[in-house]
């Protein structure tokens, strides 16, 4: 699958948020090696690079991919408003910018817009594990091709999971991925919406989500293994 | 427009549907619906859509009678049992003021500002239902009394399967709909049926309660039959209550639960409990609003007319569960006046102010009761400092009246309009001849 790079790691937390929501497969990376290192024998299909208070590191590290040192179609960097002037004569630097911080919907559209663009297929548009089919271009999923009726966070919830089989993740974790970081109500929230999405699954297919005792759940079991 | 409008607009308009429904409800806790079209429900999201208020009761006032039903996208559901080829969809409505403002009559809006208040003291609210009910042949009163299913004379086996066989639809249907069902059993009495829902937050239950009345009677039509929440519909036996357990969460912690304690109670769990024994006989109007509610809450068994609490008695208000060795999460009180007939969001509402004027006034839990207190006489209950439920709706709005608890949780508009509306309910029933009275008195005097 396609992957983008993030530049640097730890990721921002709404910037792994809103990479999450949008089903994009990425992996952040501390620095230059690191990203050589860890990346597809095809290339880097992007690079989300965030210029933070001191955007040098970022452009060196957008130096190192217009020199061909890792291997990247397309460069969206994320940059604070008041560094903007540090852009002029860097503009060979990146394929698009979008603010920090930035709307999530736009952030969402200059993503698929700039992939797009590059001529790639900007993301896994189905996602189907099993029985479970996922169209993230329409929103609908379906079970044994009969169409699963889900509320937007039962659907948000589904696909996070679904997205990545076989991995366990906390409560904790599943409710500022999926439902933001600012979320009242507790990691019980998650149990009420785990029960709701089993429910829908039917008897039969409810143990797609496992409960991992004492940790959290996780879907179906992983493609590598 | 929010990520949860788009979603449900790019549904209706994936999966061809024809139809929306707003739904929402009333004072006296009836489901109430308008029907949009898909092309009117980006407005409805953007604007709200309006309506006249005045219609329905409890939502009407001298002036100003519109009022804006306002789509709540999150609750968005398909409704499984549209055609296949027209499909329709739900969504639960706060009613607005037209200036915007919540209305004032609206009891979702009450129960959003009561579980905003326990937000701000950090505390969000769950809640559980065991609902009851009574499947009947007809629902039709000039027929006479109900006739329950499987009491019927012949063909006993085969009709009792048909109850069993709807509550099993109905649990499907529930669960479809994204209600997860905890338990359902055959109850004590002829063709009673119990449907326990898993706990969630409190307004998304006071929602499903909405949706699981509707169910049930709808799957029970289907089938040419009828099934009923009256709380004492049958003379002589059990009636049907809802029994609601209740749980107060801080982040991640239940705060009802303290392994050190010798009942598995917090001091929370403790104020909060006394808050609800202290306060039970000002909300019971509303928790029990029929003059029916008052003859289940006479009989002797699982309804418990007396105020106090213990973890077995089954003659006390509140039951304290006994839990499992580290079933902290599980940590809840069951409050088992309440009846099926009620609005759940009006009885939340109040069974939270209730508890959490407990914990904020730091009230003392008295002692837990272990005496079937159905044996002892008014007297002896009083000596033990046990007082009654009030026995009448009559009485218990007279309890309401001089609250001010519920005055203040309800708001004057709701409050002062439920007292009104009820006490014409009353005045109407004191001047009706029962059939009681034909019987008892019509061959002696």
């Amino acid at each position: 699958m396609d992957a983008l790079i993030v530049f640097p790691e730890p990721a921002p937390p709404e910037l792994a948020q809103a990479l999450d929501m949008g089903g994009w497969v990425w992996k952040s990376a501390v620095d230059i090696d690191s990203a050589r290192r860890e990346e597809p024998a095809e290339g880097w299909m992007g690079a989300v690079i965030v210029a933070g208070d001191d955007p040098d590191d970022a452009f060196r590290f957008c130096r190192a991919i217009r020199s061909g040192d890792i291997n990247v179609e397309s460069v969206l960097l994320l940059i604070n408003g008041g560094h903007l002037a540090s852009l002029d004569f860097r503009e060979n630097l990146f394929d698009d910018f979008c603010l920090h911080p930035f709307h999530p919907v736009e952030f969402e559209a200059r993503l698929k817009h700039l992939f797009r663009r590059a001529g790639r297929a900007a993301r896994a548009e189905v996602i189907e594990y099993g029985p479970l089919a996922m169209n993230l271009e329409t929103y609908q999923a379906v079970i044994e091709a009969k169409p699963l009726d889900l509320t937007y966070m039962e659907y948000e919830l589904l696909k996070f999971l679904a997205s990545h089989p076989g991995r366990v993740f906390t409560r904790e974790t599943l409710l500022s991925r999926v439902w933001g970081y600012d979320y009242y109500g507790g990691a019980r929230t998650v149990d009420v919406h785990v029960r709701r999405l089993r429910a829908k699954l039917g008897e039969e297919h409810a143990n797609l989500i496992q409960t991992v005792r004492s940790v959290g759940y996780s879907f179906g079991t992983s493609r590598w293994v | 427009m929010s990520r949860e409008q788009e979603y449900v607009l790019r549904t209706v308009e994936e999966r061809g549907v024809r139809l929306v429904r707003l739904w929402f409800t009333d004072v006296l806790g009836r489901l109430k619906s308008v029907a949009i079209s898909p092309a009117e429900l980006e407005s409805a999201f953007a604007e709200g859509v309006q309506f006249d208020g005045t219609a329905i009761d409890g939502f009407s006032r001298v002036h100003e009678s519109d009022v804006l039903a306002r789509p709540d996208a999150t609750t968005f559901e398909l409704l499984p049992w549209a055609q296949e080829d027209e499909p329709s969809g739900r969504m639960f409505c706060d009613i607005d003021n037209l200036d915007g403002t919540p209305f004032e009559g609206d009891p979702r809006q009450i129960l959003r500002r009561n579980l905003q208040s326990a937000r701000e003291q950090g505390y969000s609210f769950f809640a559980a239902p065991e609902a009851e009910f009574f499947y009947f042949a007809s629902g039709d009163p000039s027929l006479g009394k109900p006739q329950p299913l499987d009491s019927a004379s012949y063909f006993d086996l085969t009709t009792s399967d048909v109850s069993s066989d709807l509550r099993k639809r109905t649990i499907h249907m529930l669960e479809a709909m994204g209600i997860p069902v905890e338990y359902s059993f055959h109850e004590d009495s002829p063709s009673q049926h119990e449907i326990d829902l898993r706990y969630t937050e409190a307004l998304d239950m006071a929602d499903n309660v909405m949706t699981l009345r509707l169910v049930v009677k709808k799957i029970a039509m289907e089938r040419d039959t009828y099934a009923t929440f009256m709380p004492k519909p049958l003379n002589g036996v059990q009636g049907s209550g809802m029994h609601t357990h209740l749980s107060l969460f801080e982040g991640e912690t239940n705060t009802f639960h303290d392994a050190s304690d010798e009942y598995g109670m917090s001091q929370t769990a403790r104020q909060f409990t006394a808050g609800i024994l202290r306060h039970a006989r000002e909300i019971t109007a509303v928790t029990n609003q029929l003059v029916n509610s008052y003859k289940r809450l006479a009989e002797t068994s699982e309804a418990p007319p007396f105020v106090a609490w213990a973890r077995n008695n089954r003659s006390a208000l509140v039951r304290v569960p006994v839990r499992r060795q580290g079933k902290s999460e599980s940590a809840r009180i069951e409050y088992r006046a309440i009846d099926g007939a009620n609005n759940p969001y009006l009885a939340y509402s109040l069974l939270l102010a209730a508890g959490l004027k407990g914990i904020s006034e730091g009230y003392e839990l008295p002692a837990e009761t272990n005496v079937n207190l159905f044996e002892l006489t008014d007297l002896e209950r009083r000596e033990i400092g046990v007082e009654p439920l009030p026995r009448s709706l009559d009485e218990a709005l007279d309890v309401m009246e001089e609250s001010k608890l519920a005055r203040e949780t309800l708001g004057d508009h709701v409050f002062e309009w439920f007292l009104r509306n009820k006490r014409a309910e009353w005045a109407d029933f004191c001047a009706h001849v029962t059939p009681f009275e034909l019987e008892r008195y019509l061959p002696t005097w």
